[in-house]
């Protein structure tokens, strides 16, 4: 890394610990770019950044937690949810952001995933898609497609992948999108939109890793990777969720496809147990 | 009740219910659990309370999620437990390890029951005494204190917030499906600000403030979510700015500190308590349910002229081992009944290190010792 230019300053800088750059991500990653997008939209959604908290999981992209001046916390596999959880019930004026990985939060974290959209937690989750595990070296995940060759299903994936914004959707999120990090402008306002809206926000970011998965099945350099994805978009807000599965080389459907309002837990907590909470010292 | 919601005076509960009063006398508003016997009283009664309280009470999805729930709230600055028994406990071994990690106080009650596996679910065991101790993976260490009556889960819930407070730290009540069932008459009470022990908190702007830099008591102030301080706490070795530092030095420099700032405070720690061992040939060395049981026995022993004594652990992590030292320079054996297989015993053997002889007297779990049996160990154990 020795010879890695140093990019500008950027009006984001404020919120990155940029005594910690470089970063460990690979050049070309979909992990920075995300960021980015998310850094901007805390400025879009005008929030007090001294109010928002990012937790992450394991994995490349629960790096992000390292890489933010914001209160954050880098958690163990899965369990950014369930701690963001815990700091959102206990202080409700905090801004929860959990920004992990698609294998950190749906197979080990899954379980928690679908519960905190059954309870409608107050928070925004950024899941950023790479369709295997690119920390420990390109495994399959639970959102690799079917046929996709990774270090652990070299003969082509035969264990089916999930179909993220149909998940949380059903589990009961009040917000869901999808967006791959070539779409800048519409990522960054999809996530300025889930920060802004109460309840289980979840916006699903398609991000190349080209040193693992894009290597493996043959998608290119890093840029064409990305401008694969970018071609195989189609545009559909509110699109009809059994249509959203990403299969090897077919179309993926992107947009906003949830946006509705539901009661919190807190706005539960509130109503049902007001009684009881007259009470109180 | 008091106007603050806090109950006070005599009752007849059991010690899962005294548990919960314990916590909420001693400021905890948040309980993040999963039902499971013979724990389960002590949500059920933190569901009742804490909103009466102004606290939260969440049902997680399962003891992973609950484990972590604490951990978050504790960082949001609200003093936060969790209860369960065995499998539960060991589903929160990992994040018990990120609590010790990110140095979180908080409370896990353990009401043990037998096992390996499912076990016995309904039925007493003192099997996770180790696994308290070396659960979690890595070098670190611990506090773990046995009430063996309904008045001490109330007592020693307050000491174990306290102790978590102090020294940011899990602190683990090892309690047993008896001590956890059994109904005694407990004596709630409102605990006294000034007995009430809160974590070092920042004193410096946050542009000055290091997470994770301790003076020489090692134990670093703690920032709370959402204070302005903007600091970062992770699981993986860190430096004093909480920074990832992937490096032998910075982990021989962390993982000394976290086990340090408990084994050099063992003497403020430790509790544990004595009778008629200043002339004892054999002194019988047991915690919990099983240490009302030896006292009997010990009694029994006295009252033939037996000179046995007794030695009640009430803090098992980090162990009295200086004092078993010492002990066993007078003592001819060190008998140790358990509601296990040999556990305890391990560290009483290693600690007389054979200037006493160690005697187990197992009990597989589902019940707990006949005083007999422990009386007739006594008698053997002086022949
Ligand atoms: S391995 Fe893949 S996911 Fe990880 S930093 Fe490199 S490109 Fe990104």
């Amino acid at each position: 890394m020795t010879d890695t230019a140093m990019a500008d300053s950027q009006f984001t800088d404020h919120y990155l610990r940029v005594d910690r750059l470089p970063h460990i991500w690979c050049p070309g990653c979909g992990i920075g770019p995300t960021l980015g997008c998310f850094l901007r939209a805390i400025d879009r959604a005008e929030l007090d950044a001294d109010k928002v908290v990012v937790v992450s999981g394991i994995g490349c992209t629960g790096r992000a937690a390292g890489y933010v001046k914001l209160d954050s916390f880098h958690t163990t596999h899965g369990r950014a949810i369930p701690f963001a959880t815990g700091l959102k019930l206990a202080k409700p004026d905090l801004k929860l952001v959990v920004f992990s990985g698609d294998g950190d939060l749906a197979a080990i974290g899954g379980n928690h995933l679908i519960h905190a959209g059954r309870r409608n937690i107050d928070m925004t989750v950024i899941c950023v898609n790479n369709f295997n595990y690119g920390m420990t070296g390109g495994q399959m995940g639970p959102t690799t497609p079917l046929g996709a060759r990774t270090s652990t299903s070299p003969y082509g994936n035969f264990d089916p992948p999930f179909n993220l914004p149909q998940l949380v959707a059903a589990s009961g999120a009040a917000y869901v999108a999808r967006w791959t990090v070539l779409h800048v402008r519409q990522l960054e306002k999809a996530i300025a939109d889930g920060l802004t809206k109460p309840g289980f926000t979840f916006i699903e970011v398609i991000a190349p890793c080209h040193a693992s998965y894009g290597r493996m099945n043959k998608l290119g350099q890093a840029v064409d990777h990305l401008h694969s994805y970018r071609k195989r978009c189609i545009v559909k807000n509110e699109a009809d969720l059994r249509e959203t599965e990403i299969s090897l080389h077919g179309p993926i459907v992107v947009g906003k496809f949830v946006d509705t309002r539901r009661p919190t837990f807190g706005d539960r907590i509130d109503s049902m147990l007001h009684r009881a909470h007259d009470n109180k010292p | 009740m008091s106007e603050n919601g806090i109950i006070q005076g005599e009752f007849f509960m059991n010690g899962d219910e005294a548990c919960a009063e314990g916590a909420i006398s001693a400021g905890c508003r948040f309980f993040a659990g999963y039902p499971i016997t013979p724990a389960t009283e002590v949500a059920e009664r933190m569901s009742s309370r804490l909103p009466e309280v102004g606290g939260t009470y969440i049902q997680m999805e399962d003891e992973i999620a609950s484990m972590n729930a604490i951990l978050g709230a504790s960082w949001a600055g609200v003093k936060a437990m969790t209860a369960t028994s065995g499998p539960g406990f060991s589903l929160m071994m990992e994040n018990l390890g990120l609590g010790v990690m990110l140095e979180t106080p908080c409370v896990l009650v353990d009401v043990q029951r037998a096992g390996p596996s499912t076990g016995l679910p309904t039925a007493v065991g003192q099997g996770d005494m180790m696994q308290a101790r070396w659960g979690s993976h890595g070098t670190y260490e611990i506090i773990a204190i046995v009430p063996n009556s309904p008045q001490e889960m109330f007592d020693l819930t307050i000491t174990a917030f306290n102790l978590s407070e102090k020294y940011r730290v899990p602190v683990l009540i090892m309690s047993d499906e008896v001590v956890g069932h059994m109904s005694e008459k407990v004596v709630l009470r409102q605990t006294a600000p000034e007995e009430l022990v809160e974590r070092p908190r920042p004193t410096v702007p946050p542009e000055k403030y290091l997470p994770f830099q301790a003076d020489e008591g090692l134990v670093p102030p703690m920032a709370l979510a959402g204070e302005g301080y903007h600091f970062h706490a992770t699981g993986l070795t860190h430096d004093e700015r909480g920074y990832p530092a992937m490096n032998a030095a910075a982990q021989d420099r962390l993982a000394r500190r976290l086990v340090d700032k408990i084994r050099l405070n063992k003497k403020d720690i430790i509790q544990y308590e004595e009778a008629w061992v200043d002339d004892a040939e054999v002194v019988v060395c047991a915690y919990g349910i099983t240490a009302r049981v030896a006292r009997h026995a010990v009694q029994m022993a006295r009252s033939e002229g037996i000179r046995a004594g007794m030695l009640r652990l009430i803090t098992v992590w980090p162990f009295p081992e200086e004092h078993i030292r010492e002990l066993a320079q007078k003592v001819r054996t060190f008998l140790v009944p358990e509601i296990n297989y040999g556990q305890i015993v391990l560290e009483v053997e290693r600690c007389a290190c054979g200037e006493a002889n160690t005697v187990l007297l197992p009990h597989m779990g589902g019940g707990v010792h006949h005083p007999q049996d422990i009386l007739k160990a006594i008698k053997e154990a002086i022949q």
